[in-house]
């Protein structure tokens, strides 16, 4: 093989490894961003450390940014990689394991002196000492080589070594054959007013890609030629956060409401209080609040004004809103709250993958107190979820929980734009007539009036103490309680009469059904297919809407002899199927590593599965 | 704007029946709240009043206005939510020393700094009345309750201290039984743009009768109390001969000529937490009235201004800029 010689690719998994400090993050988002504008269908898996600097060097501070990206439809962001980038030793020796055979590691030896192995904890080199024996390992002096590049350069040395990421991108880039364009522009536009970076950047995003060519260190170069097959319209990369940001900013003005969000910093929900105050163009209020507390509070405030309330968080602020979250249900009013899930419980793992509050988002309130709750899928599913959960919160007059996690939070993917058509709008009406006025006078779904401050002669008192179902003034009276405590239960089920019948992906019937939720969906979705090519009749089901569950789901589970449910948690949507529909017997599959599953294992244990006799 | 009708204290009465003790010093706030609020020229339907946990807190259901029954010590953060929401409304917050100084002290101190255009009336009887008499954050030290049979060990809050702290805009305190005193202090809250921070010494005729008799007492008040007016000499005294005057750091009583006039509109809160030093100063007069009002942008005007400049600047956005983005790339 030359240097010169092109090989076409369908399918290809790189992870960027290095030290926090190292910019792999950056490295990752920029590789993404062109590989989406190649036109390959794409996800991503960034994996950080808690800490924003962890020591230097270490095993803990490693920050790794993992993308798939495909001439063909992909649901994961890879099994296995093809290449890994390792900027050091503790990033070498935490991911070499996880490459497929035969792959190719791009090692920066410029960061393995004596002392940088002893950060990692290593007694002997990896590079010489056949620890990478079977794959195969390209050595640049990457530091060196960076400081060549910017040698006329009136910078620092530490600024110069900085622009290495920029080397390590440049490089690949030459490997997958991706054009510098979109990068080079994007840091014209990043350091426009410090155009001496941009500059320097530049220059060694041009290195890095001209040296993987002149310095022949890989066996020739790939090209992945974009998807054939794609459906054609409108797309752009789009990350779970700014999807839901986005979303929730449609879905309020498809309910003819202005959003209003309450929000306190939380890992790793912050990115969507951070985007939708850019927003404020867009009739957006965003206040971040003293704690998550006050946060669901002024949501709340704000629906009793006569806008669409919103709070943002993750598990540990979940919890703190409780209390509150039962306000929004005995006084009615519409509210979205959005769970971004981290490893729990407590602190957990802040920067890590779990789907573990079902159950708090399921019972979590003193009460009765059920609430409806929708789960996004990944970051192209986020924006209809948002946009869901402001339907039902504003038609059904009720809080609604919108789940999402890390994985979705950071993952990026190729997101097709919905036709600005097919956003069918859901506008509130607010009443303003004072004739036979009651704050509790319901419509046919059960939904109460909304009567907003300003309008005179509707002037009404809601509050946490129980109201009378007809009058609503406060009421003690115990069958008036039974009575509400039924309405606002049948409320909550009867959203299901607006919901569809989830489609079985896969066999419509057989040996198998894969019920999932949330980011499970792609693993899952890869793991039913590679079992069908098997021959196995295997189906996916992929539940959006957890509470109240669909109707005609006992109709699909009869088709299957077996049931299974893969979640990252201990089996939270398992024990509530379970409890819902007791004729059938839901097998699980947990997984609480802080790692999203990947497609081969789950086909592994669903193969298990298969062999166990019933 | 069209003309309003000119409202009385008994258009703000709902027809709710009043299930405060007898003797409670509830009572003659909320008419006094009833009276103000009649007296401001807004419009009924324009009002909210916000409450959090506790026999105070009962208040929103007593006023035919707009109003929210809220969660313990959240008042002031769902008062905010309305507030920035829609600031046409006049907002108020009914909260008691336990639900505002404890359980909702963060709340009470970030709205105060941002300055929130609302008004938070604070009701003090210095016990939780409505879980049947524990000391609060505002019982004086060694006080017998339930929860401390044999004496409080807490340290109290001054509540004044703490808005003052806070960064409060208006800071005032008046008293349950000086009903036209109340009104004062109430009407200069409500004329106030931004938050003002209302004590108000109230009577538990249950759990702690008798908490500010020594200070609120007819026969004693004048003596004991001294009535902060903007402008005017701080002078008190059964005969109006006594006065206060401000000698370095320290108050000292004068005579009435000699007194120092009161200004609670000077930048710094220095003088208004000088005086509140009195409380701690038995023979001395406690301050009541008008102690800081000063003009800060309030954060409900601030977050709209904001909302408009960047229209103004970036235009309108459309749902479909939202959405389809420069950055996106057609498929055919």
């Amino acid at each position: 093989m030359s240097s010169e010689e092109l090989i076409t690719q369908d399918d290809v998994t790189i992870r960027f490894a290095g030290d926090s400090g190292d910019g792999m993050q950056l490295t990752g988002t920029q590789f993404t961003a062109t590989t989406a504008k190649v036109g390959n269908d794409l996800a991503t898996f960034p994996d950080f450390p808690a800490e924003i600097r962890a020591p230097a060097g270490t095993r803990a501070g490693v920050s790794g940014f993992q993308i798939h990206f495909s001439s063909h439809d992909i649901y994961t962001p890879g099994d296995d990689p093809n290449v890994l980038v390792a900027m050091n030793p503790a990033a070498l020796i935490t991911n070499y394991k996880d490459l497929r055979p035969g792959g190719i590691i791009l090692v920066n030896t410029g960061a393995f002196t004596e002392a940088d192995l002893k950060k990692a904890e290593l007694d002997s080199n990896p590079l010489t000492d056949g620890t990478l024996s079977g794959f195969r390992v390209v050595e640049e002096d990457i530091n060196q080589r960076t400081m060549e590049a910017l040698a006329d350069t009136e910078l620092s040395k530490k600024d110069k070594l900085r622009c290495k990421n920029f080397y390590t991108l440049g490089m690949i880039y030459w490997l997958y054959s991706r054009p510098l364009e979109p990068t080079l522009e994007w840091l014209q536009e990043k350091f426009k007013n410090k155009p001496e970076l941009a500059e320097a950047n530049a220059k060694v995003l041009k290195a890095g890609y001209n040296h993987g060519e002149l310095l022949r260190l890989f066996q020739g170069h790939y090209e992945v030629p974009k998807v054939h097959d794609a459906p054609a319209g409108t797309y752009r990369n789009i990350m779970g956060n700014q999807g839901l940001a986005i979303g929730l900013v449609a879905g309020a003005r498809l309910a003819g409401l202005k959003p209003f969000l309450g929000s306190y910093p939380i890992t790793p929900a912050t990115d969507i209080l951070q985007h939708m105050s850019l927003l404020k163009n867009y009739d957006v209020i965003t206040c971040q609040m003293e704690d998550e507390i006050a946060g669901i509070c002024t949501a709340i405030g704000a629906s009793f004004a006569g806008r669409l309330g919103m709070t943002t968080t993750s598990g540990p602020g979940l919890a703190l809103k409780t209390e509150a979250a039962g306000l929004a249900v005995i006084t009615e009013l519409p509210l979205v709250i959005v769970d971004v899930q981290r490893g729990g419980p407590s602190t957990g793992l802040p920067t890590k993958v779990e789907q573990s509050d079902l159950l708090q988002a399921m019972f979590g309130r003193n009460g009765d107190a059920a609430v409806p709750i929708v789960a996004c899928a990944s970051p192209s599913d986020a924006f209809d979820c948002a946009v869901e959960a402001c339907r039902i919160a504003t038609q059904y007059m009720t809080p609604v929980i919108l789940l999402s996690d890390n994985y979705i939070a950071n993952g990026a993917e190729p997101w097709k734009l919905p036709d600005m058509d097919a956003l069918k709008p859901f506008p509130v009406e607010f009443v303003t007539d004072p004739e036979g006025f009651t704050p509790y006078r319901r419509d046919e779904k059960l939904a109460r009036n909304w009567a907003k401050p300003g309008t005179p002669g509707l002037e009404h008192r809601i509050g946490g103490l129980e109201k009378d179902a007809v009058t609503g003034n406060v009421s003690y009276d115990p069958e008036n309680h039974q009575k509400m405590t039924e309405i606002r239960r049948a409320k909550v089920l009867g959203v299901r009469e607006s919901i569809p019948t989830p489609e079985v992906h896969g066999a419509e019937s057989g040996d198998l059904l894969v019920v999932a939720w949330g980011s499970t969906m792609g693993a899952t979705r890869a793991a039913v297919e590679r079992l069908q090519k098997d021959g196995v009749a295997a189906g996916h089901l992929h539940l959006r809407h957890i509470w109240p569950l669909p109707k005609g789901l006992p109709e699909i589970f009869a088709r299957f002899k077996k049931i299974v449910v893969p979640e990252m948690n201990t089996g939270q949507l398992a024990l509530l199927l379970q409890s819902e529909y007791p004729e059938f017997r839901f097998l699980k599959f947990d997984k609480v590593m802080g790692k999203p599953f990947r497609a081969r294992e789950l086909k592994a244990h669903f193969e298990e599965i298969l062999e166990e006799k019933s | 704007m069209s003309v309003v009708q000119q409202l009385k204290a008994k258009d703000f009465k709902s027809d709710q029946e009043v299930r405060w003790c007898p003797g409670c010093g509830d009572y003659s706030i909320l008419s006094g709240v009833q009276k103000t609020m009649a007296d401001m020229g807004i419009p009924r339907e324009n009002y909210v009043v916000v409450s959090g946990i506790g026999c105070s807190s009962r208040f929103p259901y007593y006023m035919e206005t707009y109003g929210m029954h809220g969660i313990h010590g959240r008042a002031n953060a769902i008062a905010t939510g309305v507030k920035v929401a829609n600031p046409d409304l006049s907002v108020w917050v009914i909260t008691g020393d336990g639900d505002g100084l404890s359980i909702g002290g963060n709340h009470m101190i970030h709205s105060l700094r941002r300055n929130v255009d609302m008004k938070i009336i604070l009701f003090n009887n210095e016990i939780y009345g409505l879980t049947k008499g524990q000391y609060s954050p505002t019982t004086p030290e060694g006080t017998k309750t339930k929860t401390s049979p044999y004496g409080s060990l807490d340290h109290p809050f001054n509540p004044i201290q703490l808005a003052l702290g806070a960064g409060a805009t208006f800071v005032a305190r008046t008293m349950d039984v000086n009903p036209k005193h109340m009104k004062q202090v109430l009407q200069a809250a409500a004329e106030h743009k931004g938050a003002a921070f209302v004590e108000v010494w109230q009577n538990c005729v249950i759990f702690n009768d008798g908490a500010y008799k020594s200070w609120t007492e007819k026969a004693v008040r004048d003596e004991k109390t001294i009535n902060l007016v903007p402008g005017e000499k701080m002078i008190f005294g059964k005969d109006r001969d006594k006065g206060l005057s401000t000698d370095g750091c320290r108050i000292t009583v004068c005579s009435a000529e000699e007194a120092s006039v009161w200004d609670p509109t000077v930048d710094s809160a220095g003088p208004a937490f000088m005086m509140t030093q009195l409380d701690n100063e038995p023979d001395m007069p406690r301050p009541m009235g008008v102690l800081r009002s000063v003009d800060r942008p309030t954060l409900d005007q601030q977050v709209w201004d904001q909302v408009g400049a960047v229209t103004g600047k970036k235009g309108e956005g459309t749902l479909k800029d939202l959405i389809y983005t420069p950055d996106c790339w057609v498929v055919e």
